[in-house]
């Protein structure tokens, strides 16, 4: 049997992490993969589509209820779905209170107490909260957990500032543990040359965009019946598109410690590619009414 | 061992400063001073207040320890949550010996230990709920306590809990006083910053709840006893020299101290601050906002009792100055006795301090008194106010140490080569093993009072009990002896 690869998908929030991660599962799946999605972000919605169910039962909220998380046992949190898909949540504290960060290092030690992560599989996705806040949504990436990281980024300003941002974690585990980057993942927001885009930005980092995932109705309409695309209409294109994308990261070997640009090198690239316009000095600070006497 | 010059002295702090590397030299050296009496401010040689360097064994506390352990803790009617996991309220419970009157766990609390008892559930999902379930249930099991005190240990902070709305909504409900204390142990250097958030605490929860009532009746010679925390029975010691003076002693902050208390103390005459490090800062207070005027005094050992009782009725008419007077006369044959016995078996030795609050420089007088002489001191988590009034007490070329590191403390008691070292229960034994007769002079090593004329005869006897102690003498191994190093003859 093959080692067990620990990949964790990162990237802004909204950006599509989930929706990527659920398909691309799947596609996995369909390779017969034996796969586990670990959701690590208090809203517990990153196996819906998996599981067919609004929200999973988290192990925190769980270890709440029981007492504590010393009352759990694997199978109370653990729920199989899609083609054999395991899922857990991490889950976490409603907004404003408690520490969501602490939930999920909570949440991955109880996993490998437990020994979820058996011999039989051969791929476990973390799917992270949007940013890197604390040092408990950087618990996936810390040694001898994910070795491989996804980001998913689109051609938008603030998702590559994210981007870039996340490399710069990247690289401050990479010289302690195995970390590395994998790739970027696009998805697409259908900006001007999003692709050369996303390459370009690729490039700088040190990685590659190892797919770019088109925009296509058909995933909203799978989400409607909480199913992923390839479940839900299995001879749609863009059930393909997270095929090959499985098939990408099956494949991959691509494995860097990236090279994080700074925020002036971001900020030209985007204004070579005419995201971000040049910034005129004379208007920074400048107020509206301001202008209008000047 | 005469006394060291100057320059020796000097030559001893750059001894042991030597092992050091460069970095943790140079910051080390700021706190290591020869006394100079010469000075106006200790800023001139020494640095203080400053974070430890990590690997040095300091022997600091936590802002915690200062505001639930010093400050809070010995308020006794009222209920003191440690608020986090267990072990801080567990691990410091009943620790400083903070004696007061009252039925424990009926209308006094004050060795009792309550605590959120916080698990990984309450940090991820936050612990408000957990607390205002606690505060309830404490309202059901002492419905006699008279108020609550919220002491946040690390986490709080961290997980940012909002305690100070859980206190509002229950004091609403249980018309008690509830008082939220940020003491989060990371914050600051050292215990000294908890004294001050305690002190905050006070100001802004309790001190001006009976601003505008006059129904207390008020006498000329009210006083508040502030930072005696009766460790041992020294407040009460305290406390019947002033009332035989004439005072009337409103408040005792804290030791033995009721929040009623605390409470009247803005109606008071003056302030009498003892621990002035941790209970400067509401002396302050009240000095700004309720005119009322402080000063420090000293009950270690007749000749500070005597200046200080001095000192405090100058502030009032000649029936307390009389008072004082009358005071002095009354004990001077009990104090003359004490001395008499015991400072023939004293005069001369020489005594090495690391203390913390006020004790560095107050019981200087104390040993003065018995003919001893103390040859070096330093403050856990001193100021550089608490080095400016330590420069005049100490002998000139004696050595001063700020947040002493485990090292320096060792190298200095083993070149100064003192008859009795004063320090916390942590030194002791490293002490003890050296053959160097020791007092712990937090807790007064489970004795006391050490306040007042009454604890000036028990400290004389304490410090006569332990210098003279005949164990010293057999402290040699038996076979260091001289008969036990000859060689041994081989068995044939």
């Amino acid at each position: 049997m093959a080692k067990l690869r620990q990949c964790a998908i990162y990237g802004k929030g909204g950006i599509g992490k989930s929706t990527t991660t659920q398909n691309l599962v799947a596609g996995l799946a369909e390779l017969g993969k034996k796969v586990m999605i670990v959701g690590c972000d208090p809203k517990a919605d990153s196996t819906r589509l998996i599981l067919h169910a609004k929200a999973q039962n988290s192990i925190m909220q769980m270890a709440a209820d029981a007492g504590s998380v010393e009352d759990l046992e694997l199978e109370d949190v653990l729920k199989v779905g899609y083609r054999d898909i395991k899922c857990v949540e991490s889950g976490g504290p409603e907004p404003g209170v408690g520490c969501a960060g602490r939930g999920v290092i909570t949440a991955i030690n109880f996993l490998e107490e437990e020994g979820a992560y058996d011999e039989n599989l051969d791929f476990v996705f973390y799917d992270v909260l949007g940013d890197v806040v604390c040092g408990g949504f950087a618990m996936p990436i810390r040694e001898n957990k994910a070795q491989e990281i996804y980001i998913v980024c689109s051609g938008e300003m603030m998702a590559m500032y994210a981007a870039n941002n996340i490399a710069k974690g990247i690289v401050k585990y990479a010289n302690s543990g195995g970390v590395r980057l994998a790739g970027l993942i696009c998805n697409s927001r259908q900006t001007a040359r999003e692709d050369e885009l996303i390459m370009e930005l690729a490039a700088k980092l040190g990685t590659h965009m190892i797919h770019f995932v088109p925009r296509d109705n058909v995933v909203q309409r799978a989400e409607i019946r909480r199913m992923t695309v390839i479940e839900y209409e299995p001879g749609a294109k863009q059930a393909q598109e997270y095929r090959d994308l499985a098939s990408k990261i099956l494949n991959n070997t691509q494995l860097v410690i990236p090279t994080p640009i700074t925020m002036d090198e971001l900020e030209d690239m985007l204004m070579e590619f005419g995201v971000m316009e040049e910034v005129d000095e004379s208007a920074v600070g400048v107020t509206a009414a301001a202008e209008a006497t000047a | 061992m005469a006394a060291m010059t100057r320059e020796e002295t000097e030559a001893l702090i750059q001894e042991v400063l030597e092992v050091y590397p460069e970095k943790a030299k140079k910051d080390r050296e700021k706190h290591l001073a020869i006394n100079d009496q010469s000075l106006e401010k200790a800023n001139k040689c020494i640095t203080s207040n400053r974070k430890s360097l990590p690997g040095v064994m300091t022997i600091r506390g936590c802002a915690y320890a200062g505001s639930k352990g010093v400050v809070w803790g010995p308020i006794k009617d009222m209920i003191h949550i440690s608020h986090g996991p267990v072990g801080c309220g567990q691990y410091s419970r009943a620790g400083r010996r903070n004696y007061y009157v009252g039925t424990t766990g009926i209308n006094t609390f004050g060795t009792m230990n309550f605590t959120s008892d916080f698990t990984e559930k309450d940090i991820v999902f936050g612990g408000d709920k957990k607390l205002a379930k606690l505060i309830d249930e404490i309202e059901v099991l002492f419905p006699m306590n008279k108020g609550i005190s919220i002491q946040s240990e690390c986490p709080i902070g961290l997980i940012g809990d909002d305690i100070e709305a859980v206190a509002k909504v229950k004091n609403k409900e249980h018309g008690k006083t509830i008082v939220p204390v940020r003491c989060e142990g990371f914050r600051g250097v050292s215990q000294s910053l908890g004294h001050h958030i305690a002190n905050d605490a006070i100001r802004d929860w309790v001190l001006e709840k009976r601003d505008g009532d006059d129904s207390f009746p008020t006498t000329p010679y009210d006083v508040a006893v502030i930072g005696d925390y009766n460790i041992g029975g020294d407040a009460w010691a305290s406390r019947t020299l002033l009332e035989e003076m004439g005072l009337r002693v409103v408040a005792q902050w804290s030791g033995d101290g009721t929040i009623a208390e605390i409470e009247k103390t803005p109606k008071v005459k003056l302030n009498l601050i003892h621990c002035y490090r941790s209970m400067n800062y509401i002396a302050r207070h009240m000095e700004e906002k309720y005119s009322i005027p402080w000063i420090e005094y000293n009950f270690f050992g007749p000749t500070k009792i005597a200046e200080s009782l001095r000192r405090i009725a100058e502030h009032f008419d000649d029936t307390i100055k009389e008072g004082a007077e009358r005071v002095i006369a009354r004990y001077k044959a009990d104090y003359d006795a004490v001395i008499a016995k015991y400072k023939p078996r004293l005069e001369g030795k020489r005594v090495m301090l690391y203390i913390g609050g006020l004790r560095p420089r107050h019981v200087i007088g104390a040993y003065e008194d018995l003919g001893m002489e103390v040859v070096g001191t330093g403050y856990e988590f001193g100021h550089n106010d608490d080095y400016d009034r330590t420069i005049k007490e100490m002998g000139n070329a004696t050595l001063l140490y700020d947040d002493v590191t485990g090292y320096e403390f060792e190298e200095f008691v083993k070149k100064v080569q003192p008859d009795l070292v004063g320090s916390g229960v942590k030194e002791k034994y490293i002490f003890q093993k050296m053959g160097v007769p020791f007092r712990q002079m937090h807790s007064w090593d489970y004795s006391g009072p050490y306040h007042g004329y009454d604890g000036f005869a028990i400290f004389a006897r304490d410090m006569d009990m332990t210098i003279n102690n005949p164990c010293w003498k057999s402290f040699k191994a038996p076979w260091k002896t001289e008969a036990a190093s000859e060689p041994v003859k081989a068995v044939a």
